[in-house]
């Protein structure tokens, strides 16, 4: 573990923090534009985070510290996960602690404790978000492993820094059906582990149609925005996964100031073109039941399954 | 050493017998505790010398039964599973003094309790078949005495015990006849015999021995379909018996598989993994569904120990696999998830369990839609309750993520391989290990939130107290196996390499390097460090927890009652249960639950279009007991009724059946 | 999906073809240091209004006039909220629920009230089931009168209470 390694890590976090909140804000905007509206800047999301520091933060009297505790462990593992995540270059010091299968079960983590955290009000929606939220879950993570399997499969490893090294080193496999099966399945999971549209919908305000927004009801002030600002990096992350899993091109094989710079820049494209698809399909398609989710992750999981299939009859 | 570490335990075991057989119930819990611990301690130290030091240690006692010898034969694959036992055990031992005070202080409870931690640490230590066979018997008696303990103020315990015995037996019936086959083919009675001898034996006998023992120890590893006893015995017995038996018990079916099908007959064709494999899968989803759904608490956790072992299955399946088809690097690492998931199992499950009887002893319940509210009134068991249910679902940084990390690599990198059977199975396995992972999660996020979080839903829930010191004491310990193993699994990678070692027919080779804090894998490019993973999540909550101090916080309101949309007060009945949480899943999964639910609509005498009361119930049946055991029990109840219009009590009757008999046979032999 | 495609452009966008300067100038405007500035989630709270209100709110936030461009949101808990928006007259089964829901909203927050009813129960004044006007159950800090109040003039009052 050397210290650039460390410093690579590091600049990943903080960069994909600072602007998790800019790509929601620019979703929304594409958003507000298809439906003919304004819309809010960019920066609004900051805004919003900066806004809930400065405010009370409510603790009611039924819960116990998992409600504290769960916004810190929901942020650092997704925190955590943005410093795993080739996002600018390879060489991340965090890139031997774990792989892909731990980069999977840290955002579980993150997702037990705000289940958890769902529960403990004792609320009615507290537990209806976190029943639901546990149930897709639980039925995301196959198609999840799975499609990691087809990933590491051509490559003989599961560590992200090797898999994008491959991709590097053999363009034609971006392109081969294991790959292109492995992404679609992928980018279901995404949609429904960040909730989004069609499988939750990030702005309802009827608590009966809640997922992550049921769990989080019982959140105010500080605890929230880092409720929030987690969801937000949670998106970066996923998205960030498809890109540079997928579509490798311009990342840093170094620590070279010169060559961060230069994959900063790609990969905030990548994720710019990723948000913008998928903030303009959810103008055009409508949230579907919480019993048909299970239709949508089976569909990927098909996928998922393929791709390993594939790439086993076809290399 | 180890033959001292093995004297000093038959002799705490014997001493706690004879002090549980004679001392008043007070002295009696404490000591037969102590001395259990010390049992359980001892049989540790020789497990952590054996797998230090690596050399095999045996003994042998030629007459001690009239018809056989017992020989004591202790290598790695024992001392893994020794190890795990103790691991469950001390603290279980501990925990005793102080649940029993309060329960199962009966005298031949005590004296069984002792009993089965050595029958328990035998059975893997046991060298030729007759040791085998008698601890194995052993160690079944005493847990049925222990199973039957509460049955005073527990009916239930009662039938418990009967399927419990009636299972039991099929398995020893199985598996004495599979060793005695093996035994006789082989021309020896002793391990390193039959080893010798397996030239000797045809592939149909080799065929015949690993089936019949398949079906003996799977019945003990509680895998479905043979796993009707475990939902039934675990629950009814005392928790600290129930977490020996789901922690380390059951673990021993495990380990007759490999000694008999890969170590003794030296393994064979690929789908004997195949068939372990495919035992693994079903048993990993059946139990961990059954867990969901579960609202009785042990229950939940005894259906999880069917996922657990399917999981452990899952490996050894894949090492069969792997080395029929001639990856024997891959093998081993897959047998050293196993085994990595055994000890992690061991520490976690008996954590859980542990934790279960320090809230049944507090509330008088284990029924999850009658607790809640706990965390505050029994801080140490919710902490370490906590523990284990993160372990359990497999979430980093505990230690259950280590063992699922290490089995799906193993899965993972069996492909590019030449057998489709392979190609077409992994991907299966792969997807049944993360269905169960994240179901696991649900289930333990269900198990906690509703035990510990929120408003106690009952007056038992709201006055319960945290348990006495001894049952803390297990509680902290098994808490912190877990955070141990899951800190420094490295410490580990020497130790499981002489297990893999030792199972020639499965494994060779060096599964898991150690590089400083990282753990890495023979032949495949990929690393894992529990430790720098543990430790980043903690730099970034505090870096978090920094950040937010920094700013300009207000105050924080805490004198508030929870959101509830304006409504006046909020009660325990406005909370989700269990039930209700683990719907959603249930109903994903309908097709292969089949509840069975009734609604009854009462309606008002004056027009039925008011509606007076709706009552709604749920049921939902073991599809393996329902489906397969119960039409087989009826038939045999059908014949016992038609054995009995034969065998009526007449002595007529039977002096008639006597001469009908003579006469039979009296023609016959002419 | 085609045919949404081509309408989405050709109708463009709608947004702001009303003037937006018009209505009243409510009483309070945030300094530049608030907290609250440039960012105010708003929970509606329906005291016993007659619904005219929250029609004429909600179209403020449709296409056509957009609040939401100017930082203002909906959010479904007061937990959440920065201002109340209190509709209508305050019921008398009404009364507990928005005493409860404005202690569930933490500090710095802002009570606006929505219209005539919610300013001096209007039309419903003296009726057996009104508790009093929402001055009267909670502390007010924007009123916004009308009956109901249009669009306009909500947007406008609103635009002046974040501060943009
Ligand atoms: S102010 Fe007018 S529109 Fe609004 S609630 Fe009262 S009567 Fe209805």
């Amino acid at each position: 573990m050397s210290p650039t390694g460390i410093a690579v890590a590091v600049l990943q976090v903080v960069l994909s923090i600072a602007s998790a909140p800019f790509l929601v804000g620019m979703m929304r905007l594409i958003r507000a534009r298809l439906e003919g509206r304004v819309g809010a800047p960019i920066r609004q999301p900051w805004r919003d985070l900066r806004k809930l520091f400065r405010k009370e933060r409510m603790v009611s009297t039924n819960t116990s510290i998992v409600f504290s505790l769960a916004p810190l462990v929901l942020l650092a593992s997704a925190a955590l996960v943005a410093g795993i995540v080739p996002f600018l270059s390879t060489t991340s010091a965090l890139d031997q602690v774990g792989d892909l299968f731990a980069v999977v079960y840290l955002l579980l983590l993150g997702t037990v404790f705000l289940s958890l955290a769902g529960l403990d009000a004792g609320t009615a929606f507290g537990g209806m978000g976190s029943s639901r939220e546990m149930t897709i879950a639980a039925i995301a993570e196959p198609t999840l492993l799975v499609a990691i399997f087809a990933l590491s499969v051509s490559t003989g490893s599961s560590n992200l820094g090797a898999i994008v090294a491959d991709t590097l080193a053999h363009p034609s496999r971006a392109a081969s059906p294991a790959s292109m099966l492995a992404f679609s399945a992928l980018a279901v999971v995404t949609i429904a582990e960040t909730g989004r549209i069609p499988v939750d919908n990030p702005s309802t305000h009827l608590e009966l149609t809640m997922i992550h927004e049921a769990m989080i009801l019982e959140y105010s002030g500080p605890d929230l925005a880092l409720v929030e600002l987690a969801a937000h990096l949670r998106l970066v992350v996923f998205l960030g996964l498809l890109a540079n899993l997928f579509f490798p091109w311009g990342i840093a094989t170094t620590a070279q100031p010169l060559h961060l710079v230069a994959a900063a820049g790609a990969v905030a494209v990548k994720l710019i073109v990723l948000a913008a698809v998928i903030a303009v399909i959810e103008v055009f398609i409508a949230k579907v039941r919480l019993f048909r989710v299970p239709e949508l992750l089976a569909a990927s999981f098909v996928l998922a399954f393929l791709a390993v299939t594939v790439s086993f009859f076809l290399v | 050493m180890i033959g001292g570490a093995l004297a000093l335990a038959a002799g705490a075991a014997l001493f706690a017998i004879a002090v549980g057989a004679v001392l008043p119930v007070r002295q009696r819990v404490v000591w037969v505790g102590l001395f259990t611990a010390l049992c359980a301690g001892a049989g540790g130290v020789a497990a952590a010398a054996v797998l230090a030091g690596g050399n095999t240690f045996t003994a042998d006692f030629p007459d001690l039964f009239p018809l056989g010898g017992v020989r004591i034969e202790f290598d790695a694959l024992s001392a893994i599973f020794v190890l795990a036992t103790a691991v469950v055990a001390v603290p279980a031992a501990i925990y005793g003094i102080g649940y029993s005070a309060r329960g199962p202080s009966s005298r031949p409870a005590q004296v069984a309790w002792p009993l089965l931690v050595w029958g328990v640490m035998m059975v893997p230590a046991a060298g030729n078949v007759t040791g085998l066979i008698a601890f194995w018997e052993l160690m079944a008696l005493s847990s049925f005495v222990l199973v039957l303990a509460e049955h005073h103020h527990n009916p239930e315990a009662r039938t418990a015990a009967q399927w419990y015995a009636s299972m039991t037996h099929l398995s020893l019936l199985t598996i004495v006849l599979a060793l005695a086959v093996l035994a006789h083919q082989a021309g020896g009675d002793s391990f390193t015999a039959i080893r010798a001898g397996t030239d000797h034996i045809g592939p149909t006998t080799a065929t015949v021995v690993f089936l019949l023992s398949l079906v003996g120890f799977g019945a003990k590893a509680g895998v479905a379909p043979l796993h009707v006893w475990l939902p039934r015995a675990h629950p009814e017995a005392p928790s600290h018996v129930s977490a020996l038996m789901s922690g380390a018990m059951v673990a021993l079916g495990v380990y007759g598989l490999i000694r008999v099908g890969w170590d003794l007959l030296g393994g064979g064709p690929t789908w004997w993994g195949a068939t372990v494999l495919a035992v693994g899968l079903v048993s990993a989803m059946f139990g961990i569904l059954h867990a969901l759904i579960s609202s009785d608490l042990k229950r939940l956790l005894a259906y999880s120990t069917t996922e657990n072992m399917g999981l452990v299955f899952i490996g050894v399946g894949a090492a069969g696999m792997f080395a029929s088809s001639g990856n024997q690097p891959l093998a081993s690492v897959a047998l050293a998830a196993s085994m990595l998931l055994v000890v992690n199992h061991a520490a976690f499950k008996g954590l859980l369990f542990l934790g279960a009887g320090s809230i049944l002893s507090a509330t008088g319940t284990r029924d999850l839609d009658r607790l809640g509210g706990l965390a505050r009134r029994m801080p140490v068991t919710a902490a370490t309750f906590a523990v284990g249910s993160l372990a359990i679902a497999a979430l980093p940084p505990l230690n259950g993520f280590v063992s699922e990390w290490l089995l799906l690599q193993s899965l993972v990198h069996s492909l590019p391989s030449n057998a489709a059977v392979v190609a077409v199975a992994m991907p299966v396995a792969v997807a049944v290990v993360a269905l169960t992972g994240g179901l696991a999660a649900a289930t333990f996020v269900k198990a906690f939130g509703t035990t510990f979080l929120a408003l106690p839903r009952t007056v038992e829930a709201d006055q319960a107290h945290e348990s006495p010191r001894t049952m803390q004491i297990g509680l902290i310990a098994l808490a912190g196996v877990c955070v141990a193993l899951a800190l420094a699994p490295t410490a580990l990678a020497a130790p499981l390499q002489r297990v893999s070692l030792a199972v020639g027919g499965l494994a060779d080779g060096r599964p898991i390097h150690t590089n400083g804090v990282y753990l890495q894998l023979s032949g495949i490019e990929a690393g894992l460090s529990p430790l720098l993973l543990a430790t980043g999540l903690a730099v970034m909550m505090v870096a978090v927890l920094v950040v937010v101090r920094r700013g300009r916080l207000r105050r924080t309101v805490r004198d508030i009652p929870a959101w509830g949309c304006g409504r006046t007060v909020q009660t325990a009945r406005m909370e989700y249960t269990a039930t209700s949480f683990a719907e959603p899943l249930q109903r994903v999964f309908d097709d292969v639950l089949h509840p069975e639910i009734d609604i009854d609509v009462d309606h008002r005498t004056e027009s039925r279009h008011y509606v007076q009361a709706i009552r709604y119930r749920m049921h939902i049946r073991d599809g393996f007991e329902h489906r397969l055991y119960l039409p087989v029990l009826s038939v045999v109840r059908r014949w016992g009724d038609g054995a009995r219009r034969v065998q009526n009590g007449s002595i007529h009757r039977y002096l008639a059946y006597s001469l009908i008999t003579l006469i039979v046979v009296l023609v016959v032999s002419r | 999906m085609l045919k949404l495609l081509r309408k989405i452009v050709q109708t463009g966008r709608v947004t702001g073809t009303v003037p937006l300067d018009a209505g009243p100038r409510p009483s309070l405007l945030l300094n530049a240091a608030h907290p609250l500035r440039g960012s105010v989630q708003i929970r509606q709270v329906d005291a016993g209004s007659c619904n005219g209100c929250e029609t004429e709110f909600a179209a403020a936030f449709g296409p056509v006039y957009d609040v939401e461009r100017f930082g203002v949101r909906l959010v479904a808990s007061p937990r959440h909220a920065d201002a109340l928006v209190v509709t209508g007259p305050v019921t008398r089964n009404m009364a507990v629920p928005l005493v409860k829901t404005f202690e569930a909203t933490p500090g710095p927050k802002l009570v606006i009230a929505l219209g005539d009813c919610a300013r001096d129960c209007g039309v419903f004044a003296g009726g057996y089931g009104v508790a009093g006007s929402v001055a009267d159950v909670v502390p007010v800090d924007v009123e916004i009168p009308g009956c109901p109040p249009t669009p306009d003039d909500i947007v406008a009052s609103l635009r002046r209470v974040v501060g943009r």
